[in-house]
């Protein structure tokens, strides 16, 4: 791995985790209201997956896509704004948080019904096939998406007609309070691709770099042609399903070993080179292994560096919250005009 | 005996005391039972009745709506709870096709004593996708009934009334009813399920709505008092039947009529109100029937916007007035 990727790859994570927490402070404050679902816990998958994508690649994703937009790319300015229903934010103020898209960017949006980021990336890939690009879509979904039928009639349609799309689950093993093996009777999700023979595998979502060459392998795969690919990432939510939600039905034993993995704090134990002893300490029992590996090869980051970038992360996280504050609010004119953005000027009656 | 409860909590107190009454009763949803339900409607009772009567479901909206038709027709009385009615759009089949129409198709001999229970509406800022008011789409549905309590007490009664009924019943709830408080008094006698219920009364105008609406309408009849307008004000109680005959003898007294509903105006339920009044009273009717509606626009999820987007106080003041100045009536004082 190179250690300009690693670091970048360093970067987003902090800055999703500061960008996520701040926007729950901001939620507390009222500045944003709604439902607002965050990703605290689960960094690696979106940055593991999406350091692995081209900006060719088309990227569909659900309500908790916060960190998607942000690894995609998207500013943290728009997307605060819309989080505060800005003029500014990337949906104009009209989406909020589980409704982000950025057409430029191929980040096709955030959808709220569990089980419709099947279907459309799986359109997506079909227009791509069809044109016969090198491109392919990356559909997000949780562990609570795969009992909706439109999991099934998608797989099948991809691998049917050997579609380009990448199919991502984020297995936090929980759909809102209900736990994995209460809803699944396969919690393996994985297995349930090879019903389709849609190649599948279940790879560690706390490990980043594992995320990301499983990303890559995939893709690879995809644009040689051989349709569709399934990874299944074991990932954990250290808050709620939203705010609204205090997460009290989890047992603490099962939290506390998923914080001891904390994908964040892994990484930067990955890449700092000589960490201080209360930075192995807030790492956890069980990072210390890989931490004393690493300290005996070359180091990618010093701890300098490290706090460069936590700096640079709250700069921007603080300046965002400052534009979304300072932005103006849309007009009903607005919202007329996204709902008629197609008409091209077409008078009606 | 009356007591002050959340709505939530008289939906608990009916599915309850249906449970406890009946062994064929069983609740089916999503976070139903270990959870207590998202807006905490079945708290408390899993513990009480376990999980073959309070089943946690997946995500999979089409088929346990559907699992519940076919619980039905071999003579259980499932209590569906769809979490919000934007996700009922994937049980339209079960509820349309199935539910709606195995009674009939099978030349009568089915019951289908299946209860969906959802809440519909905007609540605050959840965006386009989870602020759908779609009880236009299940009105146009012979073989459905809908119930649309709008208090505690209408809530418990309606509830356990559609629970006990053999025909496929839609209680549309509003999200944000459930954190609201009324009077509850178990022991009262319930109307039937389908009759509107006069909640205030007037001569200038009647109020027809149902519902949140109810709690506007009220607020905005207060304030038309002051400005020496009289309106009467109907909670309609249920969509499907329409209670025209309380709507009709209320008009034939104040001869004008004000529909106020959250939904889009366009085709939404207010028309089917207008267009059966306007056939019932048109010829003594004093002036156009109105309509205060929703905007013709998905939910926006700015603040200002969604709030702008559904009809508020002012608004329904604002129309009565008109209403009330446009007709060149004679004073009826
Ligand atoms: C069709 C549908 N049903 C129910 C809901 C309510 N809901 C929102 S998120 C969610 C749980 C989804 O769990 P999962 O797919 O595992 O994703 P996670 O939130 O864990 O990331 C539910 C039931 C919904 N949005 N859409
Ligand atoms: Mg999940």
């Amino acid at each position: 791995m190179e250690p300009d990727v690693l670091r970048k790859m360093l970067r987003d994570m902090l800055l999703a985790r500061a960008f996520e927490e701040r926007a729950a402070g901001e939620y507390t404050k009222g500045n944003i209201s709604g439902f607002l679902h965050l990703y605290p816990g689960e960094e690696a998958v979106a940055v593991g997956v999406l350091h692995a994508a081209e900006p060719a690649d088309y990227i569909v994703s659900t309500y908790r896509e916060h960190v998607h937009a942000l690894v995609r790319g998207l500013p943290a300015n728009v997307v605060m704004a819309e989080l505060f229903g800005k003029k500014t934010g990337c949906s104009g103020g009209m989406g909020g948080s589980m409704h982000l898209f950025d057409r430029e960017r191929r980040f096709m949006g955030g959808y709220a019904i569990v089980g419709e980021t099947f279907p459309v990336a799986t359109g997506i890939a079909y227009a791509i096939a069809l044109r016969e690009l090198p491109e392919a879509v990356i559909c997000f979904f949780g562990d609570g998406a795969v009992n909706q039928g439109t999991f099934h009639e998608s797989l099948n349609m991809a691998a049917l007609w050997k579609l380009p799309v990448l199919f991502v689950c984020e297995n936090n093993h929980y759909q809102i309070g209900t736990e994995i093996h209460r809803h699944s009777a396969v919690a393996e999700v994985y297995k349930r691709a090879g019903a389709y023979h849609v190649p599948a595998r279940k790879i560690d979502g706390m490990d980043v770099l594992a995320v990301h060459r499983a990303t890559q392998e995939a893709l690879a795969q995809i644009r040689s042609g051989n349709g569709p690919q399934f990874l299944e990432f074991e990932t954990y939510r250290f808050r709620g399903h939203s705010m609204a939600d205090p997460g009290s039905y989890r047992p603490k034993v099962e939290l506390q070993a998923f914080e001891n993995e904390d994908p964040v704090k892994v990484v930067i134990a990955e890449t700092v080179t000589y960490p201080s002893a209360g930075e192995i300490a807030i790492a956890g029992p069980d990072n210390i292994e890989r931490l004393k590996g690493h300290l005996d090869s070359n180091g990618h980051l010093s701890s300098r560096q490290l706090d460069a970038i936590r700096i640079e992360v709250a700069e921007v996280v603080e300046a965002a919250v400052r534009f979304a504050s300072e932005s103006p609010e849309p007009t009903l004119a607005d919202a007329e005009a996204a709902l008629n953005c197609n008409r091209h000027g077409e008078v009606l009656i | 005996m009356s007591e002050n409860v959340y709505y939530w909590q008289a939906l608990n107190r009916a599915l309850d005391a249906d449970l406890a009454a009946d062994e064929s009763v069983i609740v089916l949803g999503e976070d139903v039972a270990l959870y207590g339900g998202s807006y905490r409607v079945t708290e408390g009772l899993y513990a009480k009745y376990g999980e073959w009567r309070l089943r946690d479901t997946p995500i999979s909206e089409g088929s346990f709506t559907g699992l519940g038709v076919g619980a039905a027709l071999v003579g259980l009385r499932p209590v569906v709870e769809i979490m919000t009615i934007n996700f009922a759009l994937l049980a339209m089949d079960a509820i349309i096709n199935m539910a709606a129409k195995i009674p009939f198709m099978s030349g009568g001999q089915f019951p289908m004593p299946l209860v969906v229970r959802m809440p519909g509406g905007v609540a605050k800022q959840l965006a386009a996708q989870h602020s759908q008011r779609l009880e236009q789409m299940l009105m146009n549905v012979p073989g459905l009934r809908i119930a649309v309590p709008a208090t505690p007490q209408d809530a418990y009664w309606q509830l356990r009334q559609a629970i006990r009924s053999d025909e496929p019943i839609i209680i549309l709830e509003h999200e944000s009813l459930y954190f609201t408080q009324g009077s509850l008094d178990v022991s009262l006698e319930a109307p039937p399920m389908h009759r509107a219920q006069v909640s205030r009364q007037g001569n200038d105008l009647t109020i027809v709505t149902y519902s949140r609406m109810l709690d506007l309408s009220l607020r905005s009849a207060e304030q038309l008092a002051e400005k020496g307008i009289g309106a009467e004000v109907i909670d309609l109680r249920s969509l499907r039947p329409l209670d025209w005959e309380t709507c009709t003898a209320s008009l034939e007294k104040t001869r004008r009529l004000l529909v106020v509903e959250e939904d889009s105006r366009f085709a939404g339920a207010g028309a089917e109100i207008v267009a059966g009044l306007t056939e019932r009273c048109f010829y003594y009717l004093d002036a156009p029937p109105q309509r205060v509606a929703g905007l013709e626009m998905p939910t926006p999820f700015n603040a200002a916007l969604e709030a702008a987007s559904i009809p508020r106080v002012a608004d329904i003041v604002d129309a009565a007035e008109k209403l009330c100045a446009d007709s060149q009536i004679k004073d009826k004082g």
